[in-house]
Protein backbone atom coordinates (compact mmCIF):
# COMPACT_ATOMS: atom_id res chain seq x y z
CA UNK A 1 0.00 0.00 0.00
CA UNK A 2 1.51 3.29 -1.38
CA UNK A 3 -1.23 5.68 -0.26
CA UNK A 4 0.30 8.81 1.77
CA UNK A 5 -2.78 9.48 4.54
CA UNK A 6 -3.09 13.52 4.80
CA UNK A 7 -5.19 15.00 7.52
CA UNK A 8 -3.82 18.59 6.88
CA UNK A 9 -7.07 19.68 5.44
CA UNK A 10 -8.68 19.47 8.52
CA UNK A 11 -7.13 22.79 9.54
CA UNK A 12 -9.66 24.49 6.79
CA UNK A 13 -12.24 22.23 7.47
CA UNK A 14 -12.72 21.55 11.44
CA UNK A 15 -15.46 24.19 11.33
CA UNK A 16 -17.48 22.40 8.97
CA UNK A 17 -17.37 19.46 11.75
CA UNK A 18 -18.11 21.33 14.50
CA UNK A 19 -21.40 22.84 13.00
CA UNK A 20 -21.82 19.43 12.11
CA UNK A 21 -21.62 17.68 15.51
CA UNK A 22 -23.42 20.34 16.87
CA UNK A 23 -26.56 19.51 14.71
CA UNK A 24 -26.47 16.05 15.25
CA UNK A 25 -26.17 16.62 19.40
CA UNK A 26 -29.21 18.94 18.44
CA UNK A 27 -31.06 16.31 16.88
CA UNK A 28 -30.16 13.71 19.85
CA UNK A 29 -31.51 16.05 22.19
CA UNK A 30 -34.34 16.76 20.93
CA UNK A 31 -35.25 13.70 19.37
CA UNK A 32 -33.81 11.91 22.56
CA UNK A 33 -36.71 13.57 24.64
CA UNK A 34 -39.51 13.71 22.46
CA UNK A 35 -39.20 10.34 21.89
CA UNK A 36 -38.47 9.16 25.31
CA UNK A 37 -42.14 10.86 26.21
CA UNK A 38 -43.63 8.96 23.03
CA UNK A 39 -42.33 5.93 24.16
CA UNK A 40 -43.60 6.47 27.86
CA UNK A 41 -47.01 7.27 26.43
CA UNK A 42 -47.10 3.84 23.80
CA UNK A 43 -46.25 1.85 27.05
CA UNK A 44 -48.68 2.76 29.04
CA UNK A 45 -51.39 2.99 26.31
CA UNK A 46 -50.17 -0.57 25.76
CA UNK A 47 -49.64 -2.13 29.06
CA UNK A 48 -52.62 -0.38 31.58
CA UNK A 49 -54.35 2.13 28.82
CA UNK A 50 -57.87 1.87 27.52
CA UNK A 51 -58.65 -1.58 24.74
CA UNK A 52 -59.21 0.34 21.99
CA UNK A 53 -56.06 2.04 22.28
CA UNK A 54 -53.92 -1.28 22.01
CA UNK A 55 -54.20 -2.27 18.76
CA UNK A 56 -52.86 1.11 17.06
CA UNK A 57 -50.32 1.56 19.16
CA UNK A 58 -48.90 -2.18 18.65
CA UNK A 59 -49.06 -1.66 14.90
CA UNK A 60 -47.18 1.60 15.12
CA UNK A 61 -44.48 -0.23 17.24
CA UNK A 62 -44.31 -3.70 15.39
CA UNK A 63 -44.00 -1.08 11.86
CA UNK A 64 -41.70 0.59 12.94
CA UNK A 65 -39.57 -1.80 14.47
CA UNK A 66 -39.79 -3.84 11.77
CA UNK A 67 -38.38 -1.34 8.98
CA UNK A 68 -35.27 0.66 8.27
CA UNK A 69 -34.92 4.22 9.45
CA UNK A 70 -33.67 5.28 5.72
CA UNK A 71 -37.10 4.11 4.76
CA UNK A 72 -38.93 5.58 7.52
CA UNK A 73 -37.07 9.04 6.43
CA UNK A 74 -37.53 9.02 2.77
CA UNK A 75 -41.38 8.34 3.77
CA UNK A 76 -41.52 11.47 5.78
CA UNK A 77 -39.71 14.22 3.79
CA UNK A 78 -40.28 12.87 0.43
CA UNK A 79 -43.56 10.80 0.54
CA UNK A 80 -45.76 13.17 3.12
CA UNK A 81 -45.52 16.08 0.91
CA UNK A 82 -47.39 14.24 -1.32
CA UNK A 83 -50.12 13.92 0.69
CA UNK A 84 -49.98 17.48 1.44
CA UNK A 85 -47.68 17.54 4.39
CA UNK A 86 -44.40 19.32 4.08
CA UNK A 87 -41.42 19.84 6.22
CA UNK A 88 -37.88 20.76 6.53
CA UNK A 89 -34.94 18.72 6.24
CA UNK A 90 -33.98 19.21 9.64
CA UNK A 91 -37.53 18.85 11.22
CA UNK A 92 -38.39 14.82 9.26
CA UNK A 93 -35.12 14.40 10.46
CA UNK A 94 -36.28 15.14 13.98
CA UNK A 95 -39.72 13.68 13.55
CA UNK A 96 -38.41 10.53 11.99
CA UNK A 97 -36.02 10.03 15.23
CA UNK A 98 -38.95 10.31 17.57
CA UNK A 99 -41.35 8.41 15.99
CA UNK A 100 -38.48 5.52 15.73
CA UNK A 101 -36.68 5.92 19.25
CA UNK A 102 -40.70 5.97 20.33
CA UNK A 103 -41.24 2.39 19.03
CA UNK A 104 -38.06 1.38 20.59
CA UNK A 105 -38.48 2.89 23.72
CA UNK A 106 -41.55 1.85 23.97
CA UNK A 107 -41.00 -1.46 24.19
CA UNK A 108 -38.41 -1.10 26.58
CA UNK A 109 -40.34 0.77 28.97
CA UNK A 110 -43.52 -1.66 28.96
CA UNK A 111 -41.05 -4.66 29.98
CA UNK A 112 -40.32 -1.76 32.65
CA UNK A 113 -44.09 -1.55 33.74
CA UNK A 114 -44.90 -5.55 33.46
CA UNK A 115 -42.19 -5.74 36.05
CA UNK A 116 -43.85 -3.93 38.37
CA UNK A 117 -45.29 -6.48 41.02
CA UNK A 118 -49.15 -6.17 41.59
CA UNK A 119 -48.96 -5.20 44.80
CA UNK A 120 -47.72 -1.44 43.98
CA UNK A 121 -50.84 -0.92 42.15
CA UNK A 122 -52.56 -2.33 44.87
CA UNK A 123 -50.32 -0.33 47.38
CA UNK A 124 -51.50 2.60 45.24
CA UNK A 125 -54.55 1.91 44.99
CA UNK A 126 -55.13 1.24 48.81
CA UNK A 127 -53.24 5.05 49.35
CA UNK A 128 -55.88 6.75 47.90
CA UNK A 129 -54.28 7.05 44.75
CA UNK A 130 -56.25 7.73 41.48
CA UNK A 131 -55.33 5.50 38.56
CA UNK A 132 -52.97 8.27 36.97
CA UNK A 133 -51.44 9.25 39.87
CA UNK A 134 -50.24 5.45 40.60
CA UNK A 135 -48.67 4.48 37.34
CA UNK A 136 -46.89 8.41 37.81
CA UNK A 137 -45.51 7.99 40.93
CA UNK A 138 -45.58 4.15 41.79
CA UNK A 139 -45.49 2.28 38.61
CA UNK A 140 -43.43 4.60 36.17
CA UNK A 141 -40.29 5.92 38.14
CA UNK A 142 -39.16 2.65 39.44
CA UNK A 143 -39.79 1.20 36.16
CA UNK A 144 -37.53 3.53 34.18
CA UNK A 145 -35.17 3.21 37.08
CA UNK A 146 -34.95 -0.67 36.27
CA UNK A 147 -34.92 -0.11 32.46
CA UNK A 148 -32.65 2.79 32.38
CA UNK A 149 -28.94 1.27 31.19
CA UNK A 150 -31.64 -0.40 28.26
CA UNK A 151 -33.04 3.19 27.50
CA UNK A 152 -29.80 4.53 27.16
CA UNK A 153 -28.26 2.10 25.07
CA UNK A 154 -31.27 2.76 22.80
CA UNK A 155 -30.93 6.58 22.71
CA UNK A 156 -26.93 5.97 21.56
CA UNK A 157 -28.00 3.69 18.82
CA UNK A 158 -30.90 6.27 17.67
CA UNK A 159 -28.45 8.82 17.58
CA UNK A 160 -25.46 6.67 15.47
CA UNK A 161 -28.62 6.29 13.40
CA UNK A 162 -28.85 9.59 12.71
CA UNK A 163 -25.83 9.76 10.99
CA UNK A 164 -28.32 8.47 7.58
CA UNK A 165 -30.09 11.80 8.16
CA UNK A 166 -27.35 13.67 5.47
CA UNK A 167 -29.15 11.64 3.02
CA UNK A 168 -31.78 14.01 2.85
CA UNK A 169 -29.36 17.50 3.07
CA UNK A 170 -29.47 17.78 7.21
CA UNK A 171 -26.19 19.08 7.80
CA UNK A 172 -25.27 17.30 10.80
CA UNK A 173 -21.25 15.15 11.02
CA UNK A 174 -21.96 12.48 8.59
CA UNK A 175 -22.88 15.86 6.16
CA UNK A 176 -19.72 17.40 7.02
CA UNK A 177 -17.61 14.21 6.03
CA UNK A 178 -19.14 13.88 2.65
CA UNK A 179 -18.52 18.00 2.17
CA UNK A 180 -14.92 17.84 3.40
CA UNK A 181 -14.41 14.21 1.19
CA UNK A 182 -15.46 16.40 -2.04
CA UNK A 183 -13.66 18.84 -1.64
CA UNK A 184 -10.66 17.70 -0.64
CA UNK A 185 -10.91 14.15 -1.90
CA UNK A 186 -9.64 12.28 0.89
CA UNK A 187 -12.42 10.57 1.23
CA UNK A 188 -11.25 7.58 3.86
CA UNK A 189 -9.60 10.05 6.31
CA UNK A 190 -12.87 12.41 6.23
CA UNK A 191 -14.91 9.51 7.11
CA UNK A 192 -12.43 8.12 9.56
CA UNK A 193 -12.05 11.86 11.46
CA UNK A 194 -16.23 11.72 11.66
CA UNK A 195 -15.97 7.90 12.47
CA UNK A 196 -13.56 8.57 15.27
CA UNK A 197 -15.99 12.08 16.49
CA UNK A 198 -18.90 9.22 16.11
CA UNK A 199 -17.13 7.00 18.10
CA UNK A 200 -16.57 9.89 20.93
CA UNK A 201 -20.39 11.24 21.06
CA UNK A 202 -21.64 7.43 21.43
CA UNK A 203 -19.43 7.40 24.39
CA UNK A 204 -20.05 10.85 26.40
CA UNK A 205 -23.88 10.38 25.68
CA UNK A 206 -23.68 6.71 26.62
CA UNK A 207 -21.96 8.32 29.95
CA UNK A 208 -24.13 11.22 30.36
CA UNK A 209 -27.47 9.50 30.43
CA UNK A 210 -26.41 7.06 32.50
CA UNK A 211 -25.12 10.16 34.85
CA UNK A 212 -28.36 11.62 34.50
CA UNK A 213 -30.34 8.40 35.15
CA UNK A 214 -28.30 8.39 38.43
CA UNK A 215 -29.97 12.23 39.50
CA UNK A 216 -32.86 11.32 38.22
CA UNK A 217 -33.82 7.83 40.45
CA UNK A 218 -31.67 8.63 43.44
CA UNK A 219 -32.97 6.41 45.55
CA UNK A 220 -31.06 3.30 44.13
CA UNK A 221 -31.72 0.03 45.16
CA UNK A 222 -35.34 1.07 46.81
CA UNK A 223 -37.48 -0.02 44.28
CA UNK A 224 -36.35 -3.13 42.37
CA UNK B 1 -42.38 8.13 -22.00
CA UNK B 2 -43.02 4.70 -20.47
CA UNK B 3 -45.96 4.95 -17.75
CA UNK B 4 -45.07 3.13 -14.63
CA UNK B 5 -48.44 1.20 -13.24
CA UNK B 6 -48.86 -0.27 -9.32
CA UNK B 7 -47.58 -3.53 -10.63
CA UNK B 8 -45.02 -2.49 -12.44
CA UNK B 9 -43.44 -0.80 -9.41
CA UNK B 10 -44.22 -3.54 -7.30
CA UNK B 11 -42.69 -6.04 -9.67
CA UNK B 12 -39.34 -4.10 -9.53
CA UNK B 13 -39.23 -3.64 -5.96
CA UNK B 14 -39.43 -7.37 -5.10
CA UNK B 15 -36.80 -8.58 -8.20
CA UNK B 16 -34.54 -5.81 -6.03
CA UNK B 17 -35.72 -7.51 -2.93
CA UNK B 18 -33.49 -10.26 -3.70
CA UNK B 19 -30.52 -8.52 -3.44
CA UNK B 20 -31.66 -7.09 0.34
CA UNK B 21 -32.04 -10.84 0.95
CA UNK B 22 -28.89 -12.23 -0.36
CA UNK B 23 -26.66 -9.70 1.06
CA UNK B 24 -28.76 -10.26 4.58
CA UNK B 25 -27.81 -14.09 3.86
CA UNK B 26 -24.26 -13.41 3.10
CA UNK B 27 -24.04 -10.78 6.01
CA UNK B 28 -25.54 -13.27 8.63
CA UNK B 29 -23.55 -16.05 7.34
CA UNK B 30 -20.79 -14.76 7.22
CA UNK B 31 -20.92 -12.44 10.59
CA UNK B 32 -22.03 -15.36 12.09
CA UNK B 33 -18.66 -17.61 11.59
CA UNK B 34 -16.28 -14.38 11.94
CA UNK B 35 -18.28 -14.18 15.19
CA UNK B 36 -18.01 -17.42 15.92
CA UNK B 37 -13.93 -17.11 16.09
CA UNK B 38 -14.52 -13.35 17.95
CA UNK B 39 -16.44 -15.62 20.61
CA UNK B 40 -13.68 -18.23 21.07
CA UNK B 41 -10.90 -15.75 21.19
CA UNK B 42 -13.34 -13.49 23.84
CA UNK B 43 -13.73 -16.16 26.10
CA UNK B 44 -10.92 -18.17 25.70
CA UNK B 45 -8.10 -18.85 27.69
CA UNK B 46 -5.69 -16.25 25.64
CA UNK B 47 -4.63 -13.29 27.93
CA UNK B 48 -3.93 -10.80 25.00
CA UNK B 49 -7.21 -11.83 22.64
CA UNK B 50 -9.85 -10.97 24.95
CA UNK B 51 -9.44 -7.20 25.23
CA UNK B 52 -8.69 -7.15 21.78
CA UNK B 53 -12.35 -8.80 21.11
CA UNK B 54 -13.71 -6.43 23.42
CA UNK B 55 -12.12 -2.79 21.64
CA UNK B 56 -13.57 -4.41 18.14
CA UNK B 57 -17.11 -4.39 19.66
CA UNK B 58 -16.74 -1.46 21.21
CA UNK B 59 -16.00 0.37 18.00
CA UNK B 60 -18.08 -1.64 15.94
CA UNK B 61 -21.25 -1.27 17.88
CA UNK B 62 -20.19 2.68 19.07
CA UNK B 63 -19.74 4.05 15.36
CA UNK B 64 -22.85 4.13 12.23
CA UNK B 65 -22.89 0.77 10.27
CA UNK B 66 -23.10 3.99 7.75
CA UNK B 67 -19.54 5.34 8.43
CA UNK B 68 -18.56 1.37 8.41
CA UNK B 69 -19.65 1.08 5.01
CA UNK B 70 -18.15 4.48 3.82
CA UNK B 71 -14.57 3.46 5.39
CA UNK B 72 -14.91 -0.03 3.59
CA UNK B 73 -15.78 1.55 0.56
CA UNK B 74 -12.86 4.01 0.26
CA UNK B 75 -10.56 1.87 2.80
CA UNK B 76 -10.19 -1.04 0.05
CA UNK B 77 -9.92 1.33 -2.34
CA UNK B 78 -6.65 1.95 -0.42
CA UNK B 79 -5.21 -0.96 -1.40
CA UNK B 80 -5.89 0.07 -4.99
CA UNK B 81 -8.46 -1.76 -5.99
CA UNK B 82 -11.41 -1.32 -7.68
CA UNK B 83 -13.70 -1.49 -4.90
CA UNK B 84 -17.34 -2.48 -6.26
CA UNK B 85 -20.32 -1.44 -4.24
CA UNK B 86 -21.76 -5.00 -3.28
CA UNK B 87 -18.06 -6.20 -2.04
CA UNK B 88 -17.94 -2.85 0.32
CA UNK B 89 -21.32 -3.62 1.64
CA UNK B 90 -20.70 -7.53 2.65
CA UNK B 91 -17.33 -6.65 4.48
CA UNK B 92 -18.84 -3.98 6.19
CA UNK B 93 -22.09 -6.42 7.35
CA UNK B 94 -20.00 -8.54 7.78
CA UNK B 95 -17.75 -7.27 10.61
CA UNK B 96 -20.65 -5.72 11.95
CA UNK B 97 -23.13 -8.06 12.17
CA UNK B 98 -20.15 -10.52 14.40
CA UNK B 99 -19.68 -7.65 16.51
CA UNK B 100 -23.03 -7.96 17.57
CA UNK B 101 -23.07 -11.49 17.57
CA UNK B 102 -20.00 -12.25 19.47
CA UNK B 103 -20.77 -9.79 21.89
CA UNK B 104 -24.79 -11.69 22.28
CA UNK B 105 -23.30 -15.11 22.37
CA UNK B 106 -20.53 -13.79 25.09
CA UNK B 107 -23.61 -13.47 27.04
CA UNK B 108 -25.29 -16.96 26.06
CA UNK B 109 -22.01 -18.38 27.37
CA UNK B 110 -21.87 -16.81 30.51
CA UNK B 111 -25.34 -17.73 31.44
CA UNK B 112 -24.20 -21.14 31.84
CA UNK B 113 -23.91 -21.46 35.63
CA UNK B 114 -20.59 -21.82 36.38
CA UNK B 115 -20.98 -25.03 38.42
CA UNK B 116 -21.17 -26.54 35.02
CA UNK B 117 -17.52 -25.69 33.94
CA UNK B 118 -16.36 -26.66 37.15
CA UNK B 119 -18.23 -30.17 36.77
CA UNK B 120 -16.69 -30.33 33.71
CA UNK B 121 -13.34 -30.16 34.49
CA UNK B 122 -13.71 -32.04 37.81
CA UNK B 123 -14.67 -34.98 35.15
CA UNK B 124 -10.89 -34.02 33.67
CA UNK B 125 -12.30 -32.88 30.71
CA UNK B 126 -9.88 -30.51 28.29
CA UNK B 127 -11.24 -27.25 27.57
CA UNK B 128 -12.45 -27.97 24.20
CA UNK B 129 -14.16 -30.82 25.00
CA UNK B 130 -15.64 -28.66 27.91
CA UNK B 131 -17.10 -26.41 25.16
CA UNK B 132 -18.00 -29.23 22.91
CA UNK B 133 -20.02 -31.11 25.34
CA UNK B 134 -21.03 -29.00 28.32
CA UNK B 135 -20.75 -24.97 27.51
CA UNK B 136 -22.05 -24.67 23.97
CA UNK B 137 -25.41 -26.87 23.85
CA UNK B 138 -26.28 -25.15 26.60
CA UNK B 139 -25.73 -21.70 25.41
CA UNK B 140 -27.08 -22.44 22.18
CA UNK B 141 -30.60 -23.10 23.67
CA UNK B 142 -30.39 -19.69 25.09
CA UNK B 143 -28.92 -17.69 22.03
CA UNK B 144 -31.58 -19.22 19.45
CA UNK B 145 -34.03 -16.25 20.29
CA UNK B 146 -31.63 -13.08 20.41
CA UNK B 147 -29.77 -14.78 17.24
CA UNK B 148 -33.13 -14.37 15.39
CA UNK B 149 -34.13 -11.23 16.96
CA UNK B 150 -30.54 -9.93 15.75
CA UNK B 151 -31.18 -10.88 11.73
CA UNK B 152 -34.00 -8.42 12.06
CA UNK B 153 -31.06 -5.69 12.48
CA UNK B 154 -29.38 -7.33 9.65
CA UNK B 155 -31.83 -7.23 7.02
CA UNK B 156 -32.57 -3.46 8.15
CA UNK B 157 -28.90 -2.79 7.95
CA UNK B 158 -28.73 -3.62 4.49
CA UNK B 159 -30.92 -0.62 3.74
CA UNK B 160 -27.74 1.08 4.45
CA UNK B 161 -26.23 -0.38 1.37
CA UNK B 162 -27.84 2.01 -1.23
CA UNK B 163 -26.13 4.65 -0.18
CA UNK B 164 -22.76 3.31 -1.10
CA UNK B 165 -24.31 2.85 -4.85
CA UNK B 166 -25.68 -1.11 -3.80
CA UNK B 167 -28.97 -1.61 -5.94
CA UNK B 168 -30.89 -3.20 -3.18
CA UNK B 169 -34.85 -3.21 -2.36
CA UNK B 170 -33.81 0.86 -0.97
CA UNK B 171 -32.14 2.05 -4.16
CA UNK B 172 -34.69 0.05 -6.09
CA UNK B 173 -37.30 2.53 -4.36
CA UNK B 174 -35.01 5.91 -5.15
CA UNK B 175 -34.80 4.71 -8.39
CA UNK B 176 -38.28 4.53 -9.02
CA UNK B 177 -39.31 7.46 -7.06
CA UNK B 178 -37.48 9.38 -9.81
CA UNK B 179 -39.20 7.92 -12.20
CA UNK B 180 -42.40 8.27 -11.04
CA UNK B 181 -42.76 10.91 -8.64
CA UNK B 182 -44.69 8.61 -6.55
CA UNK B 183 -42.27 8.83 -3.57
CA UNK B 184 -45.77 7.87 -1.53
CA UNK B 185 -46.35 4.89 -2.93
CA UNK B 186 -42.93 3.69 -3.45
CA UNK B 187 -41.45 4.54 -0.01
CA UNK B 188 -44.89 2.90 1.48
CA UNK B 189 -44.78 -0.44 -0.91
CA UNK B 190 -40.88 -0.23 -0.02
CA UNK B 191 -41.75 -0.23 4.02
CA UNK B 192 -44.36 -3.29 3.53
CA UNK B 193 -41.85 -5.51 1.90
CA UNK B 194 -39.23 -4.57 4.32
CA UNK B 195 -42.06 -5.29 7.15
CA UNK B 196 -42.87 -8.33 5.51
CA UNK B 197 -39.32 -9.51 5.36
CA UNK B 198 -38.40 -8.85 9.01
CA UNK B 199 -41.79 -9.09 10.69
CA UNK B 200 -41.91 -13.30 10.75
CA UNK B 201 -38.67 -12.96 12.03
CA UNK B 202 -39.45 -10.78 15.13
CA UNK B 203 -42.47 -12.70 15.41
CA UNK B 204 -40.46 -16.19 15.33
CA UNK B 205 -37.99 -14.89 18.04
CA UNK B 206 -40.64 -13.81 20.68
CA UNK B 207 -42.13 -16.87 20.15
CA UNK B 208 -38.94 -18.97 20.77
CA UNK B 209 -38.17 -16.52 23.87
CA UNK B 210 -41.63 -17.36 25.20
CA UNK B 211 -41.11 -21.53 24.48
CA UNK B 212 -37.55 -21.17 26.59
CA UNK B 213 -39.15 -19.23 29.57
CA UNK B 214 -42.20 -21.49 29.76
CA UNK B 215 -39.27 -24.65 29.93
CA UNK B 216 -36.89 -22.58 32.45
CA UNK B 217 -40.39 -22.72 34.52
CA UNK B 218 -40.99 -25.96 34.86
Amino acid sequence: MTYQFDFAWLATYWPVFLDGVLMTVRLIVIGGIAGLLLGTFCAWARSLGPVWLRPPVIAYVELIRNTPFLIQLFFIFFGLPAAGFRLTEVEAATLAMVINLGAYSAEIIRAGIEATPKGQFEAGASLALSPVQTFRHVVLVPALQRIWPALASQVVIVMLGSAVVSQIAVEDLTYAANFAQSRTFRAFEAYFVSTAIYLALAILLRFALLQAGRMIFPHAGAAR
Amino acid sequence: MTQFTLIDILRNLIFATQWTVILSLVSFAGGGLLGLVLLFMRIGKARLLPPVVKLYVEIFQGTPLLMQLFLAFFGLGLFGIDVPPWLAAAVALILWTAAFLAEIWRGCVEAVAKGQWEASASLGMSYLEQMRHVILPQALKVAIPPTVGFSVQVVKGTALTSIIGFTELSKAGTVLTNATFQPFTVYGLVALIYFALCFPLSQAARHLERKMNAAHRH
